[in-house]
């Protein structure tokens, strides 16, 4: 048995993504290979060679790589997935956008967003929004999967020395073609890798008062994050949503501010170690879940946060 | 030009789903059912784009028990022009619906098909890509913008970290993100016009898809609860509890 990773990377550098799915390829599959498909991507390749357990990384280089397109980064795995009893990607906008299309050419079932491996064939996976737990059987000859991170810890990021192979790469669709990107530029942590995440939502009122949030997040080094309410009311970017379908997060210390707790948010941030949340309705159901509450006005009670933290 | 729009019946975004005590599911017995959100963005794309004049029929499909009509209905009240069911007991899963999918576009040859991102019962996000790569077409997913022009479209996409905009030839996939458009209200007077439109029922057999689902689910249980901590008196308190019994900060 051997698995196979898609590594989430920019080129230059991988996503800590990948990690996390190499430690569930390595409970699934025994040996873990995996696949960096990039243009002029010799760094990410190097960086996947010495992730701890990796006996192998295929190279493929190529310009129309460059940008992840699904159509072909499927067309890749798809040249090299008759070598494989599982192949896996991360569950984030990236894997979820290119695996299916490797399952259904495949023939085979997707299995999305395991928190937990079973046995080679058998997986846990939340569905209903987290709110039910499915534990499934797979008897396909080939498993593909998506990875929740946080079920996975990530793989060390050092101490593997795999062999780094080249692979041809596999012709440009042609039918898909990058335009622009319009990355935000931020020098806090990465939402679904920061240890601590600092996040508003409707109660927060407006895109003016998550400045109020800041020096929180600055003093904690923290992510900032928002529930649905917040982005679908304009007061930030979509990508910094957490929840059902937006970004899932475990962080050590999550922080809700002026979020009540729908079931779409929890089902984003139930898994964090400690949950503090910050609300003055006392009957709000983020109560529930958090371990520390306190009642009050965000707007006094968070810069009270940041004068005590000192 | 033509635009199919497949709609899944699913449990309301609003209720809460039991697990039930056997483990064999969740129970879904008089449970309020609706068109999957994300589905619901997706039929409203289509209309609006009909709308604007750049399509001129939008096919909703839906494929499931006989109640999916209801969600078909639905599609039609917010544009739709017509409906076809593909009618089975057989639970689904988003390989056998893509198989599906891919048997109707053959016949109705659209230029577009416009998805739901992901429903929100399986949260499996795969229909539209697997649709993709059986058409062999090319995929825009998690669309917030949608732009239709010659033989072209424009999509940007909400990734990780921002926005991204692709350029696809035509025919194409789409798959919808919460902020692409808000549906419309549907009103009584287009509720009755789509009792009057089309509805064809057709089955998996008819269109020569094995359906035979591929995964076998062994239990279903609920998630480890999160028991509620303490409300605390002050923000002295929380930062010495952070600190001392959390060890968090």
């Amino acid at each position: 048995m051997v698995a196979l990773v898609i590594a989430e990377h920019d080129n230059a550098s991988l996503k800590a993504s990948t990690l996390h799915t190499v430690t569930a390829a390595a409970q699934a599959g025994g040996d873990v290979h995996v696949l960096v498909a990039g243009s002029n991507a010799g760094a990410a390749a190097t960086a996947a060679a010495a992730i701890a357990g990796v006996s192998k990384v295929i190279h493929a280089d190529a310009a129309h790589f460059a940008d992840g397109l699904a159509e072909n980064v499927a067309e890749q795995v798809l040249a090299i997935a008759a070598a494989y009893s599982h192949i896996l990607a991360p569950a984030t906008a990236y894997g979820k956008n290119i695996l299916p299309r490797v399952a259904a050419k495949l023939d085979v079932a997707q299995i999305s967003e395991i928190t937990k491996v079973d046995a080679p064939d058998t997986f846990e996976r939340p569905i209903y929004a987290g709110n039910a737990i499915a534990t499934v059987q797979s008897s396909d000859k080939i498993k593909v999967i998506t990875v929740r991170s946080t079920g996975f810890d990530a793989a060390a990021a050092t101490g593997g020395s795999a062999t780094v192979e080249s692979a041809s790469a596999v012709a440009d669709s042609g039918k898909s073609s990058f335009v622009s990107r319009e990355v935000a530029k931020s020098d806090r942590p990465e939402l679904t890798a920061a240890k601590i995440i600092v996040s508003g939502g409707r109660g927060m009122g407006s895109g003016e008062a998550f400045k109020i949030l800041e020096p929180l997040a600055d003093k904690l080094n923290a992510a900032m994050g928002a529930s649905r309410a917040a982005v679908d009311a304009g007061f930030v970017p979509n990508d910094w949503q957490v929840g059902q379908t937006g970004k899932i997060v475990a962080p050590t210390l999550y922080i809700a501010v002026g979020i009540s707790g729908a079931i779409q948010h929890l089902a984003g941030m139930k898994d964090s170690k400690t949950i503090v949340a910050i609300n003055k309705d006392p009957e709000a159901p983020i109560f529930s879940v958090a371990d520390y509450g306190i009642v009050g006005d965000l707007f006094d009670v968070v810069p009270q946060l940041v004068a005590e933290l000192g | 030009m033509k635009v199919l729009v497949p709609v899944k019946r699913v449990v309301d975004y609003n209720v809460k789903v039991r697990v039930k005590s056997d483990n064999t599911g969740v129970d879904i017995a008089n449970v309020k059912m609706s068109m999957n959100p994300f589905d619901e963005i997706a039929v409203e794309e289509a209309t609006r784009l009909k709308e604007a004049g750049k399509v001129t029929e939008v096919v909703a499909i839906s494929a499931g028990v006989t109640q999916c009509q209801e969600t078909l209905r639905t599609a039609m009240a917010i544009g739709a022009d017509r409906g076809i069911l593909v009618e089975t007991a057989v639970e689904l899963e988003p390989l056998a619906v893509a198989k599906l999918l891919k048997a109707i576009a053959d016949k109705e040859q659209p230029q577009l098909i416009i998805l739901g991102k992901q429903a929100i019962d399986d949260d499996s996000n795969q229909t539209g890509q697997m649709l993709a790569a059986l058409l062999g077409w090319p995929q825009a997913t998690f669309a917030s913008k949608v732009t239709l022009e010659d033989g072209k479209v424009t999509v940007t996409r909400e990734v990780d970290g921002g926005l991204e905009t692709l350029s696809l030839t035509l025919p194409a996939i789409v798959t919808t993100d919460l902020r692409l458009n808000e549906p419309r209200y549907v009103t009584l007077p287009n509720i009755m016009k789509a009792k009057k439109k089309t509805l064809d029922v057709t089955k998996p057999e008819d269109l020569g898809v094995d359906v035979t689902p591929r995964l076998k689910t062994v239990k279903v249980t609920e998630p480890a609860k999160r028991s509620a901590g303490i409300i605390v008196p002050d923000v002295a308190t929380l930062v010495a509890k952070l600190r001392t019994e959390a060890k968090v900060i």
